[in-house]
């Protein structure tokens, strides 16, 4: 079963990094996930700054804007799709993650399946 | 839309009940086993309800199987299969499930017990309705639902609200345990430490909503309490080894001890120092005291197992002056350190009260003051109230026993701090010019 874990990222200090979310943890932690052979697909997010919203109105008329800015502290840094065999799995998978530490949490959500 | 009908019973309700209560237990290993087999609630469900229905109509016909469990289990295995012959798409997914269920538990399943014909998977129905994935206001229905055998409308009673929100409540839970698929599996040695606590709590919740109920005309809801130590019993005996599990059964029987001495003719509270000592249930207590030690031995406390050795210093004592307080109080400085709650630390400032006098009690309980916990907690103003009358401060108390009032949930306690607040008013009053 496919679950995919949105990693919103806490506290960064000035280097990127917190407490038990170094660069060199995070590498870590990717390693493990390929090792385990459980990884669909991973990304990490560029900075936010970056992020641009797109909305269609119903006249189908585009409307792109700057942004979103952080109005919450969690902001989605990154995500991973991971197929294993239920929730506990992916719990402890999400519970390894950098991610979740240092003020900053991992949504697990599965993956809707269709079809049989 | 037709509403259904709503008696579903039927008319012979009456001779199917007493062979229902026979199948409470049985039911309930029944449907564990099929959760285990099929690895979905519902189907699982679906066809307990079928089996339990063909004995029903059955036996008093054939007479009652050599080994009902397996009789019971063999018909609705076919059911499923039926079910499953007719669902194809449900089959395919349960045949992915099965592929992929099959991941080793480290815990050692229970053996069964002597005389049952079923194993006993009723563990892992435990964790998985206990579950942290789940709403916590889901997890005692959910328990209460398949691991005690209650009907749906029966655990809308319970929490008191409508049949109808309650079975909505049940489907959404259902449908996530299937849709994140929440397994069924009793958590291994390393995650139990972590996961336990969830199960004895949610036993726990169940317990104190009966014990002093949060709403309602009545204090107590005993038959929610005795479902709870139904329920602690069960998993005393699926996990004999776990010291909190033998703690919090402990626990609940010497509260329940108490149970016919709490309550006045009238249904009114009776505090401790009131009650009629001969009316407590004396074998109940033996049985949790006898208890105590066992979950107190062998490595470091827990909560329940101090919080039952409290509960067994309570019922052991002649009376309230004869009670071992600096026992007491030393038993609350170790639950602190275990679990701190402002509840607790309030517990430990009335437990002071008594070993010190009502002064030392109230300043720790004015050091709480702001404890954000406390402040719809009706014991808090009313501990207060109740020291600062000793205290003879009438003012002061009748000022905190209305802020008790304005927050108890049920008549009983609110009659009982009414009685309270006339005491000092009058007292007030007799003392003015």
């Amino acid at each position: 079963m496919k679950y995919m874990l949105l990693i919103n990222a806490g506290a960064v200090d000035a280097d990127g990094g917190a407490a038990g979310c170094e660069v060199a943890d995070w590498m870590a932690y990717d390693k493990q996930v390929r090792e385990a052979g459980i990884l669909v697909s991973g990304e990490s997010l560029a900075d936010l700054v970056t992020a641009t919203t797109v909305r269609v109105d119903r006249d189908g008329r585009r409307t792109v804007t700057d942004g979103p800015f952080a109005e919450t502290r969690e902001i989605l840094g990154g995500f991973y799709v991971i197929d294993v065999p239920d929730l506990d799995a992916a719990l402890d998978w999400a519970a390894r993650c950098p991610g979740a530490r240092a003020g900053g949490s991992v949504v697990v959500r599965p993956v809707a399946e269709f079809g049989g | 839309m037709g509403e259904p009908p709503a008696g579903a019973g039927g008319p012979d309700q009456a001779p199917s009940a007493v062979v229902e209560s026979v199948f409470r237990e049985e039911r309930g290993r029944l449907l564990a086993a099929l959760v285990r087999r099929f690895g979905d609630l519902d189907l699982a469900e679906e066809v307990t309800s079928e089996a339990v229905e063909a004995a029903l109509a059955r036996w008093p016909v054939d007479g009652v199987p050599a080994n009902p469990g397996a009789w019971l289990m063999t018909t609705a295995r076919r059911r499923a299969v039926d079910r499953l012959r007719r669902d194809q798409a449900l089959a395919a997914r349960l045949a992915i499930l099965q592929a992929e269920a099959d991941r080793p538990d480290l815990a050692p399943v229970p053996a069964p017990e002597a005389g049952g014909d079923l194993p006993d998977e009723r563990l892992r129905l435990f964790f998985t309705c206990a579950h942290p994935a789940l709403a916590a206001e889901d997890r005692g229905a959910l328990t209460l639902r398949y691991l005690a055998g209650l009907t749906t409308p029966e655990v809308a009673r319970a929490y008191l609200v409508p049949a109808a929100t309650m079975a909505k409540r049940i489907t959404r839970a259902k449908r996530k345990i299937r849709e994140a698929r929440i397994p069924f599996r009793v958590p291994g040695a390393a995650e139990l430490p972590e996961r336990l606590p969830g199960v004895l709590q949610v036993t726990y919740s169940i317990f104190t909503e009966g014990y002093a109920a949060s709403a309602g005309p009545r204090l107590q809801r005993l038959d929610l309490a005795e479902e709870a130590i139904r329920l602690a019993r069960l998993l005393h005996r699926l996990l004999p080894a776990e010291r909190e599990v033998t703690g919090l059964l402990a626990l609940m029987l010497l509260v329940h001890a108490r149970r016919d001495a709490r309550t006045g003719p009238d249904g009114e509270l009776v505090l401790l120092d009131e009650q009629d000592r001969a009316r407590w249930d004396h074998p109940m207590i033996g049985e949790g005291r006898d208890l105590v030690p066992v979950a107190l031995t062998g490595g470091p406390p827990g909560p329940y197992g101090v919080q039952a050795a409290i509960a067994a210093l309570h019922v052991s004592a002649p009376d309230l002056a004869g009670t071992d307080w600096p026992q007491i109080v030393a038993l609350y400085d170790v639950l602190h350190a275990l679990a701190p709650s402002p509840v607790v630390a309030l517990n430990r400032a009335a437990a002071v009260a008594m070993r010190d006098g009502p002064e030392a009690g109230l300043a720790l309980l004015d050091e709480l003051a702001d404890e954000p916990l406390l402040r719809a907690h009706h014991p808090y103003p009313a501990a207060r109230a109740d020291l600062l009358r000793r205290l003879d401060r009438p003012a002061e108390a009748a000022e905190a026993y209305r802020a008790a009032l304005a927050l108890a949930g049920t008549e009983p306690e609110r009659a009982l701090l009414r009685r309270g607040l006339d005491a000092v008013t009058v007292t007030r009053d007799e003392a003015g010019p």
